[in-house]
């Protein structure tokens, strides 16, 4: 990998606090194009393990099509490229050799909008187990409920499993596509505005979830709550019109920020 | 001056005018519509359900002036769509997911559906002939599978449209969600796609077979007719149309009387499939 280009924007995390943290991803001189469309500009970020960073900025910044990179998913779609590299662990994930289903196993996604897919509650979460493992019956049902209960859900579905995964609520949904995407065991967890389509008591559930996987697993959030952003991340990264402008310690971002147009956002004068 | 309010205002009442005169116009139109309609179930059901009894139903067509039934049309008929369902549904609903999923974005779909529509649309005479050439002609002889491959070509557009219109009205997040979990594409589409778009695809089929079980064009060049019974698919079979397109050009009062309760039959039966189709379509915009 070349490093020698690599600066991040604004390197203000005091150093001893980085040094014991895992970078799980790395992000280096990323660019992103839709068609000619350059949307994604120089990109240099780090995703550590067992902490949540949160990305916000304004409408069309790039956020999601940044989180969209991490997982390659939008290989799905023609005339979207990326170029740079983004490494997870040792593994360059931009490679065309990459194994796409296997990345996806590992960096798991939950969508803006709750997406359980049209099966039972119980097939939403088995469905993705038996893609990886074969397990007995009772096993099965047992990694289910692990699942259920790590999303904070087991005790509102437990009676209903064989009922229709779209028959719950809106923050229900999205527990259930949380607890589907942990239960295929991933590494890295990318969250696109997980909140954004939920009521407030929906929303504070997901954030204490968010809090809880972060011991487990390497978390990225976007979001458009600047609030959210401050309650559930440790990092933070400020994007704009596709340059990531500042990156730091949420701590740090949301008192002290360096780039005047981060305390500009931050503060709600723009965005 | 005087200042007009805006419900008693000249313009208010000249629209006002103007709806009432295209509102009329409207109902007109659909009266006129509708009436014919009713008056071909009306005239259908005088004549065809006083024929309705067990004998259509256990017995062959009779020769004229006898006692008889409808029994080997209405199976010929069942068993040529059945295989027709039976050829047809796996083409398109192949070619359909090809357009919708794999090949969505290439040119190639473009020019297939362009195709497809031209055939969705060809007038089914031609796929008689068609199939009488390459089928009637090389084997010498007409047959209930040549009637059979022709339904078979009306069925593979149909499908091919509404299996490629259910499945891009599955949302992309949905395939997303699925991609996500590292869902190789193939299962993607049988396990998540196909389940959203499932009733919107049989209803296709459904609609595609109201659609052959009325074609009589392109069986009177394959599978022509039979007077009785038979099941062997190398010879010509029965089929209710081409009974009833027969039966009601002859001169023969009982014959006639066959025909429309022939036509009526099929009526219920095609009935039956759209009103079975509505309630899945309505399911599905339920769910």
């Amino acid at each position: 990998m070349s490093v020698a280009s690599y600066t991040v924007p604004t390197v203000t995390h005091a150093a001893s606090s980085v040094e014991d943290l895992l970078e799980k991803v790395s992000v280096r001189n990323l660019d992103f194009f839709y068609g000619d469309n350059r949307a994604l500009k120089n990109i240099n970020c780090s995703l550590y393990q067992g902490k949540v960073t949160a990305f916000i900025g304004p409408s069309g910044c790039g956020k999601s099509t940044l989180l969209r990179v991490l997982n390659r998913m939008y290989d799905l779609y023609p005339n979207q490229r990326a170029t740079g590299h983004v490494r997870l662990d040792d593994e360059d994930i931009l490679s065309p050799s990459q194994d796409l289903n296997m990345l996806r196993a590992k960096v798991g996604m939950v969508f803006q909008k709750p997406t359980p897919f049209p099966m039972t509650i119980f097939e939403n979460i088995a469905f993705g187990i038996r893609l990886y493992e074969r397990l007995p019956k009772s096993d099965l049902e047992g990694r289910v409920q692990q699942a259920l209960q790590r999303a904070a859900l087991w005790e509102e579905v437990k009676d209903k499993l064989n009922a229709n995964g779209l028959s719950l609520s809106g923050g229900q949904q999205q527990r259930l596509c949380i607890a589907r995407t942990v239960a295929v065991r991933p590494e890295v967890i990318l969250f696109d505005e997980p909140c954004s389509a939920l009521d407030p008591i929906s929303t504070a559930k997901i954030e204490e979830l968010i809090d809880e996987l972060k011991d487990d697993y390497t978390i990225a959030i976007v979001t458009h709550n600047m609030q959210q952003a401050a309650r559930v991340s440790d990092f933070t990264a400020f994007m704009y019109l596709g340059e990531l402008l500042e990156y730091g310690e949420t701590t740090r971002m949301f008192t002290t920020p360096n780039d005047r147009r981060t305390q500009d956002y931050i503060t709600g004068r723009f965005g | 001056m005087v200042m007009i309010s805006g419900a008693s205002s000249p313009l208010y009442a000249k629209r006002r005018r103007r709806n009432v005169i295209t509102m009329g116009l409207s109902f007109a139109a659909t009266a006129f519509g509708l009436s014919w309609l009713v008056l071909i179930l009306g005239v259908l059901l005088w004549n065809g359900f006083s024929g309705l009894s067990l004998a259509v139903f256990t017995e062959m067509t009779p020769p004229p002036g006898a006692a008889g039934g409808l029994l080997n049309p209405i199976m010929g008929s069942l068993v040529m769509t059945s295989i027709a369902v039976a050829i047809g549904t796996p083409l398109g609903m192949l070619a359909g997911t090809y357009m919708a999923e794999y090949g969505r974005y290439d040119k190639l779909t473009t020019v297939v559906r362009f195709i497809n529509d031209i055939l969705l649309s060809a007038p089914s005479i031609v796929i008689g002939l068609f199939v009488y050439e390459i089928m009637v002609a090389r084997m010498g002889h007409f047959s209930g599978w040549a009637g059979a491959v022709s339904l078979a070509v009306i069925v593979v557009p149909v499908v091919v449209r509404t299996t490629e219109d259910m499945l891009t009205l599955v949302p992309d997040t949905l395939r997303e969600a699925a991609a996500s979990i590292g869902l190789p594409r193939a299962l993607m589409i049988t396990k998540v796609a196909y389940r959203a778009a499932r009733a919107g695809m049989i209803t296709g089929v459904l609609l595609a077979i109201a659609r052959i079980s009325g074609e009589t064009a392109p069986l009177l060049f394959t599978a022509l007719n039979n007077q009785f019974w038979s099941t062997d698919m190398n010879a010509p079979v029965a089929s209710l149309p081409v009974v009833i397109f027969q039966f009601a050009l002859s001169p023969y009062k009982d014959w006639q009387k066959l025909a429309w309760t022939g036509a009526l039959i099929i009526t219920l039966a095609v009935l039956a499939l759209s009103i079975i189709a509505r309630l899945l379509a309505a399911q599905r915009k339920s769910s």
